[in-house]
């Protein structure tokens, strides 16, 4: 891929969280969160992050938006590393970067009207500087979002929750942003009506071009949307390919595991699928396992897994697997 | 009908806040059988938590109600019992699972003592007894080190061994029904799978009779021998599992099971959504409530609400077009 092609690229990307310790002489305390992690996103594509609750997904995501500050590694976004840039320009090269939360209602001002909240960043940022020009704007935002005009004199807690990602939405796009930080956009709604949000984040990239990164743990939901799809565990990349190698061909145990997992709405389907119930859970950030991270819950690991890390190595073009045993690695 | 254990008839539960009567639940009929899984499915605000809290009778007061309706538990209807009566069924004799652990369970009460005391109460064990049968429900839903465990409080559980706790709670005075109300959405994939499992063995093993409602029609496949479909307050269609899944009769089933992305199928290009927005439960449209967002609406289903009529062996649907969706589905 040439480097133009690459919206966004993080390398090496470390986020520690120090949990105090060193009060009354205890041991100081590490989390983890997010412990090396690499990936690019090209142009008008769409990377699934997915894993369980924990996994560093979530702080993955906030670190690219410069919400939290990274321990140390780089985010280059369109071309630029944001990890050095001034708060002035930082600022600018943020607004290209938006982001869609889970919970729309606790991301909405409760006492500003939504054409309010569509509007303020178009007037904070200098975008839409008239104000005629904005209110039209704002309501052809709420246009491409599926809102009717009327909507813009409404409240959010009059909405129901399909209505209030729409408005999330909106002010996302309202940035004109190449790149849409999608953190589990689908899952507090309702299942008839995630279908929808689905369906209006795919008609919106298609026709601005946007480039997503869509963290969620529902794996059947990622692969419907994704192009490629990155599955973490523990603060670590376990496997990262293309959609249909991902799901088609798995190779990482965990990523076996965690479709395996998934439910299929067809008892007939269900009664005759075999399932690997993992033992055990994830255990804690704080205090990792050596050597593999996945080895006390793999079913397949072996005692090399416990001595060293497994490098995410390419075992095909384009697919990285974190696994000794994976694609012709040891038996 | 002998082997009915909870037999739910008409029952109508309402809210009523200053500004409207909100009918939660409306005038709903469902069966749980002995040792089988019935599942209630909907969406937010279908009515299918105040269904069951109605059945533990702990709607909320003053808003909430039961205005009508019968609850008859081995044939006796719970809507007539004395508090104190009601007080013997609630953990006894039916058990309950919440969708989340921690805000169930008393943060300052050792996970030993919340096992200990309903056994105390309704069984009438000493302490000694007690502690042995909350080291074999401990062992029984799969906590290893049980003995360490139960001098821990619930902070120190993790959410899938939190949820464990919570099925042990309710096995604990050998319950005939458990009522679990999303017992494993809070819970990540792989710990979903193994508290599914392990509610499936458990009910199978000690002929337990659950409940189990949900919005997650995967979950339902697996688990639930039949399903009753709410909506709006009301079971909109009721069949066995397989029948549900393989010959869904109400557009709002089969819209249902059309939305959702399927992980055995292959990828469609477009979801196909069901339009429009739940209705508002205080301001239901005439008719069927579900004819605004339905694909198939004919206009007698704007004036006249549809009654569950019999579509099938063991299946029944509330649509006038139900017997005729064959023919005019669309395939999408």
């Amino acid at each position: 891929m040439s480097a133009t092609d690459v919206v966004l690229e993080v390398r090496d990307l470390v986020k520690h969280f120090d949990v105090g310790g060193g009060f009354l002489g205890g041991e100081r305390a590490l989390v983890k969160a997010v412990d090396g992690v690499s990936f690019s996103i090209r142009r008008g594509e769409t990377l699934g992050l997915v894993g369980e609750s924990g996994c560093g997904k979530t702080t993955t995501g906030r670190c690219i938006l410069q919400l939290e500050e990274p321990t140390s590694g780089r985010i280059i976004f369109e071309g630029r590393d944001l990890t050095t840039l001034s708060p002035a320009e930082l600022r600018a090269a943020r607004r290209r970067m938006q982001v869609i939360f889970q919970d729309p209602y606790s991301s909405l001002n409760p006492r500003m009207t939504v054409g309010q909240i569509i509007a303020e960043p178009l007037y904070v940022h200098g975008i839409v500087p008239d104000r005629r020009a904005r209110e039209a704007r704002m309501k052809q935002l709420l246009g491409h979002s599926g809102l009717l005009p009327a909507m813009a004199a409404r409240y959010p807690h009059e909405l129901s929750g399909g209505q209030r990602q729409r408005v999330g939405i909106a002010r996302a796009l309202a940035m004109e942003p190449s790149l849409i930080i999608c953190d589990e956009p689908v899952s507090a709604l309702d299942v008839s009506i995630q279908a929808q949000i689905i369906n209006l984040l795919e008609e919106l990239q298609a026709e601005f071009g946007l480039t997503y990164l869509f963290v969620a743990h529902d794996l059947s939901v990622v692969r419907h949307i994704s192009d490629r799809v990155a599955v973490m565990y523990l603060g670590k990349i376990a496997e990262i390919t293309d959609r249909k190698s991902l799901y088609e061909d798995p190779q990482h145990p965990y990523t076996k595991a965690l479709l395996s997992a998934v439910p299929i709405p067809d008892p007939a389907v269900e009664a005759g699928r075999e399932r690997v119930v993992l033992g055990g859970e994830v255990p804690s950030p704080l205090n990792p396992p050596a050597g593999c991270v996945f080895h006390p819950r793999c079913p397949i690991a072996i005692e090399q897994c416990r001595l060293g890390v497994p490098e995410l190595r390419e075992i095909r073009s384009e697919h990285r697997v974190a696994c000794i045993r994976a694609g012709g690695g040891l038996p | 009908m002998s082997d009915v254990l909870l037999d739910v008839r008409d029952l109508r539960t309402q809210f009523v806040t200053s500004s409207a009567v909100v009918r939660a639940v409306d005038g709903v009929s469902w069966d749980v059988r002995q040792g089988e899984t019935v599942a209630l499915v909907g969406e937010s605000g279908c009515g299918k938590s105040v269904s069951a809290l109605s059945v533990m009778r702990l709607v909320a007061r003053p808003a909430g109600r039961i205005v009508g309706g019968r609850i008859v538990f081995k044939g006796r209807d719970l809507l007539e019992l004395s508090e104190e009566a009601m007080r013997e069924v609630r953990g006894k004799d039916i058990g309950m699972i919440f969708q989340e652990p921690m805000t169930s369970l008393n943060p300052v009460l050792t996970v030993g003592r919340q096992l200990t005391e309903p056994v105390e109460i309704h069984l009438g064990m000493t302490p000694a007894q007690s502690r042995a049968r909350a080291v074999e429900l401990l062992t029984l839903v799969g906590v290893s080190d049980p003995e360490r465990r139960l001098r821990q409080y619930p902070h120190q559980f993790s959410g899938g061994m939190r949820q464990r706790m919570m099925i042990a709670m309710a096995l604990a005075c050998n319950p005939s029904l458990i009522l679990a109300d999303e017992p494993t959405t809070a819970l990540d994939v792989t710990i979903q799978a193994q508290i599914l499992e392990l509610m499936k063995g458990l009910s199978r093993r000690l002929g337990v009779a659950m409940l189990m409602i949900t919005h997650n029609l995967g979950v339902v496949a697996r688990y639930a021998d039949r399903v009753n479909v709410m909506y709006a307050g009301r079971i909109i269609e009721r069949a066995t599992a397989r029948e549900i899944y393989a010959n869904p009769r109400h557009p709002y089933t089969l819209g249902l099971l059309r939305s959702v992305p399927r992980l055995d199928e292959p990828r469609r290009s477009r979801l196909d959504p069901i339009p429009g927005q739940p209705p508002d439960l205080s301001r239901l449209p005439a008719g069927c409530a579900f004819a605004p967002r339905c694909p198939y609406v004919i206009d007698r289903c704007r004036t006249e609400a549809p009654a569950l009529e019999p579509v099938g062996v063991d299946h029944v649907a509330s649509c006038w077009v139900a017997k005729d969706l064959d023919k005019t589905a669309v395939h999408g």
